[in-house]
């Protein structure tokens, strides 16, 4: 029978939730790396048991780990203890290091600040890894200061994809208030070419050319919060999402707004339409139903919890503008908790599992695409990413 | 050898329970240990010192003979006794939280 394992970052550490295709009874391994940030972990589509995971800590800077089965044990890539100096490993896979190269044709060396200054670009953390759809060695990573990284070899080193920060508009990119981070890669897989990227506060980036060359693509998106609400760059998106089979179209989470792109980010329309709020987190795709689309709205950019304390999904099956609130299971009374950015995931059995995690330790599933929903656990540290791998 | 006490998630990404013994070629010196323990467990580059900059991380410190060596020069000699192996050299995180 086929099974589910859940992969949890929260603000202690990393849990692997595991059950079979029923979806009824879980095991909670972890924490893994306890008591270290875990931004994000996410499996290889190629190879599942193959891991990867963003450990990090104020104190002790940016780790990499991974996994060759299935989260059970780590490492750091290239990163082993040796006994002699002779042959020692490199110890890079936690090394991001800014492409400063003329060679790259337009090397960055500062951003906007928040009083409007230039600032050094300051690598902080990665946020985002994403596995390459074709290569479970191949990953890229999203980081803070914004840029994107990849490395071809598991892990163990990493490369600026420099003209993303070089196409030009770098020098506008401004922190939000969770810092100037690039949260979002999505790959398309019908084009091995083409990726699709989100920064706060900067925009959506497409890249046609493997990561070569870059453009913002935020025509459509208004922001009440920059000088020129429809600017090329400058908008806080908060999380992109697309539906493998129909790359085309996008969904976007604005810090305010929920937007849809049919051109691949050409344009965007706001289809928040009757949500009760259109400030939010996440948002992302039915595995089956490419035009059903789940959000979770949040009060206000100044009040991060949900709408008079009811926790509550909202599902358009139209591709949005048309949403209901999706409710069962779910608490419908002093709840303020928040669900983050990449808190939320699906998976693919038959009947689409929804996942999502919440600043309160709670991971929820809905086994029946958002009709009803229940924990999985209740209690762990907050929780900042959850990702779902279908397996066979 | 050199004794080198190391915070506890640094000794969990080392898988090393207690105080590290190392032996440090040449002078001893902040540097010295450092690139030596570096050499030994790899997975803790640029957990104490930034990879690039090679400046220590700032909420770290370092403590020996009771004495905060923050912010003495890298290369400067450290005390004997923490040569001799008869005082520790200490990586500490500071203290953050309520």
């Amino acid at each position: 029978m086929s099974g589910v394992r859940v992969l949890v970052g929260t603000r202690k550490g990393a849990f692997v939730l595991t059950a079979d295709g029923k979806r009824k009874r879980w095991e909670v391994a972890g924490p893994h790396f306890a008591g270290w940030e875990i931004y994000h972990l996410k499996g290889s589509p190629v190879d599942p048991d193959r891991v990867y995971a963003s450990q990090s800590s104020g104190w002790f800077g940016q780790v990499i780990q991974r996994s060759c089965d299935g989260g059970k044990t780590w490492e750091t890539p290239g990163g082993g203890m040796t006994k002699t100096p002779g042959g020692t490993p490199a110890g890079e896979s936690n090394k991001f290091v800014y492409d400063a190269s003329p060679a790259t044709g337009k090397p960055l060396t500062t951003h906007q600040w928040y009083d409007g200054t230039q600032h050094p670009w300051e690598f902080k953390r990665v946020w985002h890894l994403e596995p390459s759809l074709i290569d479970p060695d191949s990953v890229y990573a999203g980081v803070e200061d914004a840029a994107l990284f990849r490395t071809s070899d598991g892990g163990k080193t990493w490369q600026e994809l420099a003209g993303l920060r070089g196409h030009g508009t770098g020098p506008k990119w401004q922190p939000g208030a969770g810092g100037m981070c690039l949260h979002t890669i999505l790959l398309d897989p019908s084009d091995p070419k083409r990726m699709f990227i989100a920064i706060s506060a900067a925009g959506a980036f497409r890249t046609d050319d493997g990561g070569k060359t870059w453009r913002p693509i935020n025509r459509g998106l208004r922001s009440q919060y920059i000088p020129d609400q429809s600017a090329e760059v400058g908008h806080c998106v908060h999380r992109i999402a697309l539906h493998r089979s129909r790359p085309t179209v996008l969904y976007m989470q604005k810090h305010w707004d929920v937007m849809r792109s049919d051109d691949a980010g050409e344009s965007w329309r706001e289809v928040s339409g009757n949500l009760p709020t259109d400030f939010g987190f996440v948002i992302d795709v039915h595995a089956h139903e490419p035009d059903t689309i789940y959000v979770v709205p949040i009060k206000s950019d100044s009040e991060h919890y949900p709408p008079e304390g009811k926790l509550r999904v909202y599902r358009s099956r139209t591709g949005g503008n048309e949403w209901e609130a999706l409710t069962q299971g779910l608490p419908q009374r002093d709840c303020y908790v928040n669900v983050l950015r990449d808190a939320m995931a699906v998976d693919s059995l038959d009947s689409c599992g929804v996942y999502f995690g919440t600043t309160g330790g709670q991971v929820y599933l809905s086994a029946d695409a958002g009709d009803s929903w229940e924990p999985i656990v209740r209690d762990l540290p907050a929780v900042l990413s959850v990702e779902v791998q279908t397996l066979p | 050898m050199i004794r080198l006490v190391l915070p506890p998630h640094l000794r969990t990404l080392a898988h090393v329970h207690g105080e590290v013994t190392l032996d440090v070629q040449g002078q001893v010196t902040q540097r010295s240990i450092l690139e030596a323990l570096e050499a030994r467990y790899p997975m803790l580059r640029g957990t104490i010192r930034d990879h690039v900059t090679q400046q220590r991380r700032p909420f770290l410190r370092f403590f020996a003979c009771d004495r905060d060596l923050s912010h003495e020069p890298p290369d400067a000699p450290l005390p004997d006794v923490v040569t001799s192996g008869a005082e520790p050299f200490f990586v500490v995180g500071a203290i953050a939280g309520g």
